[in-house]
């Protein structure tokens, strides 16, 4: 894609005047960094709060031509093993869209609104994703595209301060949350969920009016603007799948260490067994395990150790046994972690691997996720 | 004598020694350092060799050999504390030391005038 076909967000003139350093990701022109850079961005979100602009990621409402949420949740089960069914009005959850080979085609978060449906699905896939789900559950339902709403997200120990006096309805949510409300008196989506570990929000609001909301949340002394640069570092921190890098449509969400957003109702044994593409390879899997799996990795040295360095069993071995998918600085450890592909007999605490990095062989130990403790308010 | 790469090292000459580092320019533009690679003392290259990794959050970048030569002096300071090559970086954040294999070859780099018109300063 030639940058003159790349789209702007309805932040960008704002993301200019705060100084940012744009990059193209995902055919958007999107701010790697703003003036800190990665780094203090990073920390400065697990310090205080930092705002994101996610306005390149879709939201697509999904309704039941018949009007019955059942129908809805029923249908959204036939595209993704998770349980829509018992998803209550006014929560959310992580799920993965799987094809017939049980590979995911996308992550997403599915929202039950009370009266419809919302899914948000990546930037890179949000195309593919409504010709998918046209094509597999169009005819019962209808799938409209949030094009008039832009997304942000507020993330960060400070997060609930820096909103509340827009909103103070906020403060009786939890992780998970989501309703729809007034924010500085404009009818807004908001969730208490993100993508770095922290406390925090997502924002749907109308496109006229996210900029004077970033203003206001900005205006605040907690509050700084974030990049994609920050804003993957600290997913990776949290053990976080990136699309498109730790998942793809040749991993399952078993591979990729995804079960627990299968619930027990879509297992085997379960009220609504199967029923999902790819449920044959998928159930096998969690009954079986995988033959590889996505497993955390620290690096015992101090070099980052980053996408695409192959893994080995051994410091002198001739074939690579696995792959990292993500992996750089960790700012909050102030150390390096990475998250790769190996085999089940490797993905196990404290197994010992080495990386090859500009031809060196660094050893690298699989570790828990997420390396920085997730701060969600779940209570 | 000081004297640029277009690949953003400065480099200072004095008899056939040559001090590498990075320029202010490239470390605003790579970011915050967070490890630094440096060669080993003795190790030879050939004019545009992988000579060292500077790595930030996001990315490692190559530092390349400005000249031929071998490898007299390293930093290990800016190793133990990578910052140091953004709090200073043409001074106290310095890469490397080099003995020239031909210190006449210096005079083909940028002079201060033609890296600050490369860059737009």
């Amino acid at each position: 894609m030639n940058e003159t076909a790349l789209r702007q967000t309805p932040l960008h003139s704002l993301h200019a005047r705060l100084g940012a350093r744009f990059t193209p990701f995902a055919g958007y022109e999107m701010p790697a960094q703003f003036k800190d850079g990665v780094l203090k961005e990073h920390l400065h979100t697990r310090d205080a709060a930092g705002l994101f602009d996610i306005s390149h990621m879709g939201a697509l409402k999904v309704v039941a031509k018949n009007g019955d949420m059942k129908d809805a949740a029923l249908a959204l089960e036939q595209v993704a093993p998770v349980d829509v069914v018992n998803l209550k009005a006014g929560r959310q959850r992580y799920a993965v869209l799987t094809n017939d080979a049980g590979g995911v085609l996308d992550d997403l978060m599915i929202a039950n609104l009370g009266d419809c449906f919302v899914l948000v699905v990546n930037a890179a896939t949000k195309e593919a994703d409504l010709a998918h789900l046209q094509d597999e559950i169009g005819e019962d339902c209808a799938i409209q595209p949030m094009d008039r709403l832009a997304l942000i997200a507020l993330q960060g120990p400070r997060a609930e301060e820096a909103l509340s006096p827009l909103a103070p309805d906020i403060q009786q949510m939890r992780f998970m949350d989501v309703r729809m409300m007034e924010i500085d008196g404009v009818a807004m989506m908001a969730s208490r969920s993100g993508y770095t570990g922290e406390d925090g929000f997502e924002i749907a609001a109308p496109i006229e009016k996210v900029e004077a909301l970033c203003e206001k949340l900005l205006a605040q002394d907690a509050v700084a603007p974030i990049g994609l640069g920050a804003r993957d570092s600290l997913r990776l921190e949290a053990g976080l799948c990136l699309y498109g890098a730790d998942l793809d449509t040749n991993t399952t969400p078993i591979e990729a260490a995804l079960e627990w957003s299968i619930q027990k109702a879509r297992r085997r044994g379960g009220a609504r067994e199967g029923g999902f593409p790819g449920d044959d390879v998928i159930l096998a899997q969690l009954e079986n395990g995988a033959a590889r799996r996505r497993v955390g990795l620290k690096a015992e040295g101090r070099a980052p150790v980053r996408a695409g360095a192959q893994l080995y069993a051994d410091e002198n071995g001739s074939t690579p046994i696995g792959v990292v998918t993500s992996g750089g600085f960790g700012p909050t450890l102030a150390a390096p972690v990475a998250m790769g592909y190996v085999p089940a007999q490797h993905a196990t605490a404290d197994a010992r691997l080495f990386a090859e990095v500009r031809g060196k062989r660094l050893p690298m130990i699989v570790a828990a996720t997420p390396f920085a403790p997730h701060r969600y308010k779940r209570n | 004598m000081l004297k640029f790469t277009e690949d953003h090292e400065w480099v200072r000459v004095e008899g056939d020694i040559a001090t590498v580092g990075i320029t202010e320019h490239a470390t605003v533009q790579l970011g915050d350092l967070v490890f630094v690679e440096l060669p080993e003392v003795g190790a030879t290259f050939d004019k545009g060799g992988d000579a060292a990794t500077v790595e930030s959050v996001k990315a490692a970048s190559d530092v390349y050999a400005p000249l031929a030569g071998a490898i007299t002096e390293v930093n290990q300071a800016i190793v133990d504390e990578p910052a140091k090559v953004n709090q200073d970086p043409a001074g106290e954040g310095w890469l490397f030391k080099m003995k020239l294999d031909n210190t006449a070859d210096a005079d083909s780099l940028l002079d201060e005038a033609a890296y600050k018109a490369l860059i737009g300063a």
